[in-house]
């Protein structure tokens, strides 16, 4: 069998997974030639955990997603801190800005997203670069920044309500920062969230420390002391983080001259307009949709490894349903599926329970009694129930309001011997029911030790001793039973 | 010796669990009576089965003459010289014709230490097969082979039971045991009270009602839940440093995979929420003393070797393992499911738990045995894969049966009966015609526990006396009986294979030194004159082990081990076709494939048959009511089980128990696939779909 060279553009989260499945399929790298190329210096590290850093769980070491030698180990060419700067499609060769020419039989974009920063006078230096004090929270350099500027009491702005905002400005005020998040929308995270769910989630950040400015945007930005707002208002800011969104990064499936819309276009086989160029991750577009989450880049590396290997020529990747959760210390958000669902859309079954002096606010879409969207904000065990049905498609609980409240409802703790009924197992380990008590009372065991010698309750685990207490103390003070 | 010579009142243990409470046996000429006694590991508690113990002596089904197949006739019964002749001969010409490979051997965790020791001697020298396992091999496998790498050796509970009473908080995984051994429950009171019982399960057992938080995973998830737990660990800032830097390896690489379950991850892939997740973990962490516990639930699965070394990295990480007063243990499950795994009647190992492909322990125990080292046979199939090559050519062509009862307890267990039924010889030592002894062509009657000496190592390592109270009925024998009368016809000097318990208790420890379950210098004598005597103990003056690893653990450097271990899905998943997760389990009026307990009135009446535990509204769905007769489907085949509505199920999960015979086998169901490791079979998840049971008889094998 010949050896195909397939080199992986991009040592990210989508890039190295990509790398380590193939690895699994071909250990030995008999069916592939594995070459990574990382524009960045510095090792594949885990995005998603960028927020716990800067929650103060974990340090930058922590994160990475390889050991060091990892590459030598596993049988794969990497190249860190080489950008790649042409993809010539005539010849099958990549281009890398140190000149070096790698053929290719295939090649895989994992470039991912770059920020998105809004022309805001100040934000920028003279070299287009953020201005000091102004930082994306976009990667391990940004995080890095962001850490050196945090001091507690310091005044901090985040530019942008979304979920990565909302993430930094929580991690910001768990280290003693002042934040206010501006926001230009009446409602926070409003492409996940209901104007409800949105007000109920800015009380409990607020309630956290967080401070926010609705409706406005940033009009100038002058570093290290304060942003001014359009309406004319000054906010201190020390730091200004900026989470106002990511753009695929597709400028070299662009440039050789692949079909792009807001993403690279790729089909369920990750295939590109070219078929020997495939893309995943966040720089793709499937089926319409540029997916910034990391599960979804994880199952189409996992197709594409089936693919590029040959392990499974028919694997194809469909879609992942999209769940969106809030990492926020303190505050339990799940956002999926379709939820701008009004309490009267025809065909759709809405349940809504509200609780915003609990900081709970729950809302479910059903459709032909299957989940297909909820915002599911305090609401902890309803959201781990409600994502797997989701994921599944499995019917909903015929009981919504229990499934929304959880645990809330709690199941009754007290009882009353009177009211158990006869044939109530009070004693597991020996299966001694309440009437088997009540009737060796009656055949002259009256205090509980001659009930457990005649019937061994409590004698297994013990457990029901309090019961068999219960009971007893019942038998001897209930009135004799009309004649 | 005859019965006016025995004690009215015996001090023994109970014939079920790993727990072996102490029992009084009491035998007056109208009848035999069982109580409990004053122990440590069950206080003065014993659940029903143990009280119920003593009719299964007089049960109308006991065997009391061996019994015999010839050609295609009725099982016949037979002197004991004209069986054991019968079966020597058969066995010789089997071996003659096809090797001493064709020759199986299957033994079980319920057998004595010394039953267990000479099941794995005869295999090796006086049938010369490597195929010689253990129904172990379907319990404790997972977890031995996950302990043996963290901490190099495997005691199920490397403390005495009673430590646990001191316990804030104890994160149990997959253990049921307030149903499996009850009297357990008393040792987590303090958790308990304080809140702080943790369990793993994905139904509401009897004993998640115990449990101040319990986590309901989706079936055949707990690998990703022990990393969401190990990651919270980490980013919650609980992770016990110094210990993981001075009496631990390789933390580093399990942390590289652990960092992929972030708690919002983990929680899609599992089920449980995150705020659960931080607060198990916040509650282990904070305890004064903590405990991480496993069991079936979480071992028997096609992955249960990661999975059980994830929760073992867990227990690391919170710097548990070998420190007073908090440590990692898996519960063991059958009565000697302990020494059942230790004196070498498994496929890998000799006595004294050591390799079979360890040449310093070959030497050594050849040497013991008066045997070239040569002449012992290497590394054998293992317990599903001796039944699964039963009757096939160039497979096992005689298997010999102790103390275990496949045809009910194997995954898969329909497709296993058809291979049992190719057998050319089927030998099967029981006290009964057990649903695998019916098919056999040689069956054995055999002593029961109250009716022999012996002892057992029960699931905190504590080797225990059980004595004999009475005289088996006429006829009976023991298994040793059985062993040594094949060996001796096969050529054996009968030195060799003695049938006095004392002695091959001697012999077993002689064979063993050295090994990591050093029994050497335990004796019966020393048991009688009432020693508390853990593993390892190696000589006569030796006060025995009831805490390791508190210097340091048997490994390298004296550090414990993380295993880098990741989550992967079960090797079947849940679809249009079956969209139901089934997991199985135990019943506390039963054990295990309720050989004994099937045959007590009292048990039968607390659970007479097969049940199917579902969520109201999926059993609604699939047109069932409460006490419907439902058939549950999987790939393999049908089980024909009556509904029970149990609102604490999850939607996409039903429970049966695995207790019941015939149509009602809940392992007609279950999948096959073994551990890569381990070779345990993946009994707690696999794929089936709820219809109702249209038929009358209900079920079928296939």
């Amino acid at each position: 069998m010949t050896v195909r060279k397939v080199v992986i553009i991009g040592y990210g989260m989508a890039g190295a997974r990509l790398a380590e499945e193939i690895r699994t399929r071909d250990p030995e790298g008999a069916r592939v030639a594995l070459t990574v190329v990382g524009a960045e210096a510095h090792p594949a590290y885990n995005r998603v955990l960028l927020s716990s850093v800067l929650a103060g769980g974990l340090d930058i070491r922590s994160v990475l997603l390889h050991e060091p030698g990892w590459a030598e180990r596993a049988g794969v060419d990497l190249r860190v801190g080489v950008p790649a700067t042409r993809v010539d499609r005539v010849a099958r060769v990549v281009e890398l800005a140190d000149g070096t020419r790698l053929p290719y039989d295939a090649v895989v974009l994992a470039t991912g997203s770059n920020p998105w920063l809004p022309p805001v006078e100040g934000l920028l230096d003279e070299s287009g670069r953020p201005a000091d004090g102004v930082v994306a929270f976009r990667d391990l350099d940004d995080c890095a920044r962001i850490l050196e500027a945090a001091r507690p009491g310091a005044p901090a702005v985040v530019l942008g309500g979304g979920l990565l905002g909302l993430e930094a400005a929580r991690g910001l005020v768990a280290r003693g920062s002042m934040v206010t998040v501006v926001h230009p929308l009446g409602h926070l995270m409003e492409r996940q969230l209901d104007p409800g769910a949105g007000r109920v989630l800015a009380d409990a950040l607020n309630r956290t420390g967080v401070e926010f400015r609705f409706g406005r945007f940033a009009r100038r930005c002058v570093p290290g002391s304060e942003v001014e707002l359009d309406d004319g208002t000054l906010v201190p800011a020390e730091l200004v983080v900026v989470s106002t969104g990511v753009r695929p990064a597709a400028d070299l499936a662009r440039d050789c001259g692949l079909h792009v819309e807001q993403g690279v276009v790729v089909d369920d086989a990750l295939r590109t307009s070219d078929p020997r160029i495939h893309a995943l991750g966040d720089c793709a577009q499937h089926r319409g949709v540029v997916n910034g989450l990391v599960q979804p880049a994880w199952e189409q590396a996992t197709v594409l490894a089936d693919l590029l290997t040959g392990a499974n020529p028919g694997a194809r990747y469909r879609g992942t349903p999209v769940v969106t959760k809030l990492k926020a210390r303190g505050i339990d958000l799940a956002s999926l599926g379709e939820v701008h669902v009004e309490l009267d859309e025809p065909g759709a079954e809405v349940v809504r329970v509200e609780d915003p002096t609990r900081g709970r606010y729950a809302k479910v879409v059903l459709r032909d009694n299957v989940i297909v969207g909820a915002i599911l904000l305090g609401t902890p065990d309803a959201a781990a129930t409600v994502v797997q049905l989701f994921d599944r498609g499995l019917p909903a609980p015929d009981d919504r309001v229990a499934l929304l409240l959880g645990r809330s409802l709690a199941e009754a703790t007290t009882v009353n011997p009177a009211d158990l009924p006869a044939s109530t197992l009070v004693c597991r380990c020996n299966t001694v029911r309440k009437e088997q008590l009540v009737t060796a009372w009656n055949g002259g065991a009256r205090a509980v030790d001659t009930l457990v010698a005649e019937t061994r309750a409590t004698t297994g685990c013990g457990t029901c001793h309090d019961l068999v207490s219960a009971i007893a103390g019942w038998l001897a003070t209930r009135k004799p039973a009309p004649a | 010796m005859n019965s006016a010579g025995l004690a009215a009142a015996t001090a023994t243990h109970c014939p079920y669990c790993a727990l072996q409470c102490g029992m009084t046996v009491e035998v007056t000429p109208e009848k035999v009576r069982t109580r409990p006694r004053e122990f440590p590991a069950n206080g003065r508690g014993m659940c029903q089965k143990g009280w119920t113990s003593a009719a299964v002596l007089g049960t109308p089904g006991r065997l009391t003459a061996p019994l015999v197949r010839a050609g295609s006739a009725d099982l016949r019964p037979a002197s004991w010289d004209d069986a054991l002749d019968h079966v020597a001969r058969r066995l010789t010409e089997i071996i003659a014709e096809h090797g001493p490979g064709a020759v199986g051997v299957l033994g079980g965790g319920g057998l004595t230490n010394e039953k267990a020791y000479l099941v794995g001697k005869l295999a090796r020298v006086a049938l010369r097969t490597p195929h010689v396992d253990y129904n172990g091999r379907f319990c404790m496998s997972s977890a031995a082979a996950a302990t043996i790498h963290a901490f190099g050796a495997d005691r199920g509970l490397p403390f005495p039971v009673t430590d646990l009473a001191e316990a804030d908080a104890v994160l149990l995984v997959g253990a049921n045991v307030a149903e499996t051994m009850p009297p357990f429950v008393q040792h987590l009171r303090r958790a308990i009270n304080a809140d702080g019982l943790v369990v793993v399960d994905p139904r509401r057992s009897a004993t998640a009602r115990l449990a101040g938080l319990h986590l309901r995973p989706q079936p055949g998830t707990d690998l990703a839940l022990a990393l969401g737990l190990l990651h919270v660990a980490v980013t919650d800032g609980h992770v016990d440093e110094a210990y993981v830097r001075d009496r631990t390896t390789g933390f580093d690489a399990a942390w590289r995979l652990a960092a992929r379950w972030w708690p919002e991850r983990t929680e899609r892939a599992t089920g449980v929420s995150v705020a659960d997740q931080r607060l198990a973990v916040r509650l282990l962490a904070q305890a004064d003393n903590a405990y991480v516990l496993t069991a079936r639930g979480t071992e028997q699965h096609a992955n249960g070797t990661a999975m059980v070394s994830a929760w073992v990295n867990l227990a690391l990480a919170l710097g548990l393992p070998g420190v007073a007063g908090s440590g990692y243990g898996t519960i063991t499950g059958q009565g000697n499911g302990q020494g059942g795994r230790e004196h070498g009647q498994k496929a890998d190992q000799l006595p004294g738990y050591r390799k079979v492909d360890d040449p310093v322990a070959r030497r050594h125990v050849a040497e013991v045995w008066g045997v070239p080292e040569a002449g012992i046979p290497g590394r054998g199939k293992s317990a599903y894969e001796i039944l699964d090559a039963a009757g096939r050519p160039g497979g096992i062509r005689a298997l010999l049966v102790f103390g275990t009862n496949p045809v009910v307890s194997a995954p898969d267990a329909g497709r296993i009966a058809e291979r049992l039924r190719e057998l050319d010889l089927l030998v099967v030592s029981d006290f009964v015609l057990s649903e695998t002894a019916e098919i056999a062509h040689a069956v054995f009657p055999v002593t029961q526990w109250a009716e022999e000496d012996g002892t057992l190592t029960n699931l905190e390592g504590r080797v225990l006396l059980r004595r004999r109270a009475l005289d088996p009925p006429d006829g009976v024998r023991s298994d040793l009986d059985v062993i040594s009368g094949i060996a001796v016809r096969l050529g054996q000097p009968a030195e060799r294979f003695p049938t006095a318990p004392e002695e091959v208790f001697a012999e077993l420890g002689r064979a063993g030194a050295g090994g990591p379950a050093d029994y050497s210098g335990m004796s019966h004598e020393r048991l009688r004159a009432g020693e508390s005597l853990y593993w390892p103990c190696p000589s006569p003056d030796h006060p025995g082990t009831p805490r390791m690893f508190l210097d340091g653990f048997p490994l390298p450097g004296g550090r414990a081990r993380f295993a880098a271990v990741d989550h992967a899905p079960p090797p079947e998943t849940t679809g249009d076709r079956f969209p139901l997760w089934a997991t199985t389990g135990r019943l506390l009026p039963h054990y295990q494939t309720g050989t004994q307990t099937r045959r007590v009135g009292e048990l039968t009446e607390a659970a007479p048959e097969v049940y199917v535990e579902v969520h109201p509204d999926t059993a609604t769905r699939a047109g069932l009511a409460e006490g419907d007769r439902a058939k549950v489907t999987s790939a393999r085949g049908s089980t024909s089980a009556r509904v029970r509505f149990e609102p604490g199920m999850r939607l996409d999960t039903v429970f049966l128990p695995f207790h019941f015979p015939d149509a009602q086998r809940a392992n007609l169901l279950t999948n096959p696939a073994l551990d890569p490791i381990s070779r345990i079979p993946g009994f707690k998840a696999c794929a089936v779909r709820l219809e109702p049971d249209l038929s009358t008889e209900g079920g079928s094998g296939r």
